[in-house]
């Protein structure tokens, strides 16, 4: 099928402000936005530029704005997306070129709620920690997170208060404040209920709809905000 | 502008190997180190594996790590050097509880125990029927094993230049002396200067039209050994995965015959009953794809056309849903399907490189066959051959060998940086990679990168794949020295500074160029069928003559030498391979 793509466009070398570009391409329903846009740069303008690896949705590089929703590029298809389909950078990070934008804010927000297994205990020796399966499945749904800034390019909150920690840090947050083997949960809490924290989200979804990997982060984040609330209502 | 960093160790790609070495590094007191990945760590394709990492447990039922030993060695069509095969299935059981230790989500049996499953190749009591080794995490373990070893590199403090990619090497003295680095963002080059260097930058599936591969999976670590006079080792053995999505190449993990799925023909027969008796659907990947393409071959194709299907219908919905969600998703998204009740369109798909660079147990890269080492340089992953994995590897072997010998390399390097001084920097280190960028970068010349990477792609596919004769082999070699040539005329359209993804992807095919171009050379020469190198005129393995690895050395004039190197055999003497 023929089909239109309108991608923003900016080379901070030559232009001042982003501008928009018009491109044709013949496409199947069932490619991939991502194949539309490596058929624009492999025969019609290797200037365009964009992030991209694995093409199946599991590697986080080609988030962007699709029709104005924060999205992989290789998880949507032209048959949904099509036949016009605008192509923006992701909302909230300055915009490096094109379709790229600086990502290094939001690995530093993720890297703030300490993302790494607290636990002073030695491991036991020979064996591995115990877990049950139902302390296995507490955290699973947030263990699917592949970084790849669709949530919290799509929140609001984020969008009205740089500062904010942003969803996807909560995510990774929540995976270890409800693994069992994990002791840092007061940490993490502590920065999470800061006014830059949890109770900025204000329960609007965007998130969760924009999660290529269908994580509940709106749930994940109110599980974090009932555990601040709990824990302060318990000491 | 060309800046200059000094460190003791660089570890050069964020994968499951680099972030494993880095994560050993980090814990060496006064050591300055740094990883640079040309992703995000998070990014890269280990994040992509789905099955499990294997490893003798026994959590669910007797194993040993002999038996994982033997099964990889009877895996590897007998190529794979058994001293290190025994020390990786050693090694297997302790690394796999230290992952578990750093917080990976295993997983769990009813006990609470590292959950396991069955996996293609893996069987109890040498070869007698399967058993339960892959530790897994649902089905997206590669994803837990990067996320997990990012986030202990992370609490490690370790330093990252991340979206810098190496393009060089440096050598002096007959040493390591660094690495040159193209800063993305800024269009940059950096000099790493360093007393040790690891690559571990995975493989290079993209030489093929159909794989399971990144697409930056375009082998820059091998490429820049072999121009640097570094052989590379069994390139003519690549794996190809039976079940790529039909078209897409996606993997679609082992793990769904591990749970029970089969492979049906158009007749809805369970064809590999025919092909291996005992193991049927779980026989070692090279034979499942064959026996594919034979089945497409006999016309019993799914509709007439080159794909079969693969039947997750008997697993049940629960199972689908709780043990390989990720593939239901992907069957949900790209073919519309719930494989819970339908079958998935599957081909073979290029999967992963058993060949590469040269090294030993410890990391360490051996030029020949008396294991001269290149002071300073080291590999490990993909883009390393240990060789572990010989002629084909079992699945859930990759995991395992990035995460054993990303450990090990890394504990050498400690070693090594303990004991060396830096080499002095040769002058002017970045001079070859300035030149050769802007050669690309003002070529007059009209040829299309994309033009030249999907007939290279085709090529590969048709004449150096699953099955390959000696006037193919020789048809494909004529093609991509014409590739080459074409290549020298290419033409970057981007040329502004910042950010210039054009100019790398094309640097990039030059390094797929090269290594298709020594697949096919080595893929000719070797004149019998092993493991996943299987040749029409040359059908039977002929131990005599070809139980040793191939090395394949760069000449000046652009060709390739082969010389030989002999195969470790400990205790597993070569035997006909029959699952």
């Amino acid at each position: 099928m023929k089909t239109l793509f309108r991608i923003q466009r900016f080379d901070p070398e030559t232009d001042r402000a982003p501008y928009y570009r018009e491109y044709e391409v013949e496409l199947e329903p069932t490619d991939r936005v991502l194949d539309g846009l490596n058929a624009i740069k492999a025969y019609q303008d290797g200037t365009l530029t964009y992030r991209r690896s694995c093409a199946h949705g599991v590697c986080g590089s080609d988030a962007m704005r699709i029709n104005g929703v924060s999205a992989l590029a290789c998880k949507t298809l032209v048959r949904d997306a099509g036949p016009k389909i605008t192509v923006e950078p992701l909302l909230g990070y300055p915009v490096i070129k094109d379709l790229v934008v600086d990502m290094e804010p939001f690995f530093a927000q993720y890297r703030s709620i300490l993302p790494f297994l607290i636990n002073d205990d030695p491991p036991p020796e020979g064996r591995e920690r115990l877990q049950s399966i139902e302390e296995r499945e507490r955290y699973d749904d947030t263990t699917k997170c592949i970084l790849c800034a669709a949530c919290t390019t799509s929140c609001p909150s984020f969008w009205a208060n740089e500062h904010y920690v942003g969803p996807a840090a909560i995510v990774n947050a929540h995976r270890f404040i409800f693994d069992s083997r994990d002791q840092g949960a007061a940490e993490r809490l502590a920065v999470l209920n800061q006014r830059t924290g949890v109770w900025r989200c204000r329960k609007i979804f965007n998130c969760t709809d924009a999660c290529p990997r269908e994580i509940r982060i709106t749930e994940a984040i109110a599980a974090v905000q009932r555990e601040i609330l709990f824990r302060a209502v318990s000491s | 502008m060309i800046q200059t960093h000094t460190f003791d160790a660089l570890v050069v790609g964020g994968g499951g190997a680099g972030l494993m070495a880095a994560r050993t590094l980090a814990q060496a007191a006064g050591l300055r180190m740094a990883v640079i990945s040309k992703l995000y760590p998070t990014r890269s394709h280990t994040g992509a594996a789905q099955g499990g990492i294997g490893a003798a447990l026994g959590n669910l039922e007797e194993d040993h790590p002999e038996w994982h030993a033997f099964d990889t060695v009877k895996g590897s069509d007998y190529l794979g050097d058994q001293d290190a095969i025994e020390l990786m299935c050693q090694d297997a059981v302790e690394v796999v509880l230290e992952l578990e230790h750093m917080g990976l989500p295993f997983s769990r049996t009813e006990d609470g125990r590292i959950a396991q499953r069955r996996f293609g190749g893996h069987t109890h009591h040498f070869g007698q029927g399967p058993v339960r080794r892959s530790c897994y995490a649902a089905d997206r373990t590669g994803h837990m094993i990067l996320q997990t070893l990012y986030q202990q590199c992370i609490k490690a403090g370790v330093t990252f230049f991340d979206e810098f990619q190496v393009l060089d090497l440096v050598l002096s003295e007959g040493r390591v002396a660094g690495v040159v680095a193209y800063q993305i963002r800024t269009g940059d080059l950096h000099i790493f200067h360093a007393k040790a260097v690891l690559f571990a930058t995975g493989g290079f599936g993209r030489m093929y039209a159909v794989t399971s591969n990144a697409l930056a999976f375009t082998g820059d670590g091998p490429a820049i050994a072999f121009r640097n006079g570094v052989p590379l080792e069994d390139m003519e053995f690549f794996q190809f995965h039976p079940t790529g999505i039909y078209k897409l190449g996606i993997l679609i993990t082992e793990g769904v015959r591990g749970e029970g799925g089969v492979l049906r023909n158009n007749e809805g027969e369970r064809f590999m009953e025919r092909y291996a008796p005992t193991m049927k659907d779980l026989a070692s990947r090279d034979v499942v794809s064959r026996a594919i393409y034979q089945e497409i071959r006999a016309g019993r194709g799914i509709d007439g056309k080159r794909y079969v299907h693969l039947d997750a219908t008997r697993l049940g919905p629960e199972v689908v849903a709780t043990k390989l969600p990720d593939i239901q998703d992907f069957c949900r998204t790209y073919l519309g399907i719930d494989p819970a009740y339908q079958p998935i369109p599957v081909q073979p798909t290029a999967h992963y490189a058993m060949g590469g660079i040269p090294t030993d147990v410890d990391g360490r890269v051996v030029l020949d066959d008396v294991k001269t080492v290149l002071p300073g340089f080291y590999a490990a992953g993909e883009c390393a051959c240990v060789s572990v994995h010989g002629a084909n590897r079992l699945g859930t072997n990759s995991l395992l060998d990035l995460v054993v010998f990303g450990r090990r390399a890394g504990r050498d390097m400690i070693r090594f940086c303990r004991e060396a001084d830096l080499a002095p920097l040769p002058p002017d280190p970045a001079g070859p990679t300035l030149e050769r960028l802007e050669q690309l970068r003002s070529s007059k010349g009209d040829e299309v990168p994309a033009r030249i990477r999907t007939e290279m792609q085709d090529v590969m596919m048709d004449n150096v794949g699953v099955f390959r004769d000696a006037a193919g082999l020789q048809e494909a070699i004529r093609r991509l020295e014409e590739l080459r040539e074409r290549y020298r005329y290419v033409r970057v359209q981007d040329k502004s500074r910042y950010f210039n993804t054009d100019l790398l992807e094309t640097w990039e095919l030059g390094c797929l160029l090269d290594l298709a171009y020594v697949t096919a050379t080595c893929a000719l020469n070797r004149t019998e069928s092993r493991g996943a190198h299987y040749r029409e005129d040359y059908p039977a393995r002929d131990d005599a003559n070809w139980l040793k690895h191939t090395l394949a050395y760069r000449r000046e004039d652009g060709g390739v030498d082969i010389r030989y190197k002999p195969v470790v055999i400990t205790r597993f003497p070569p035997k006909e391979r029959v699952y």
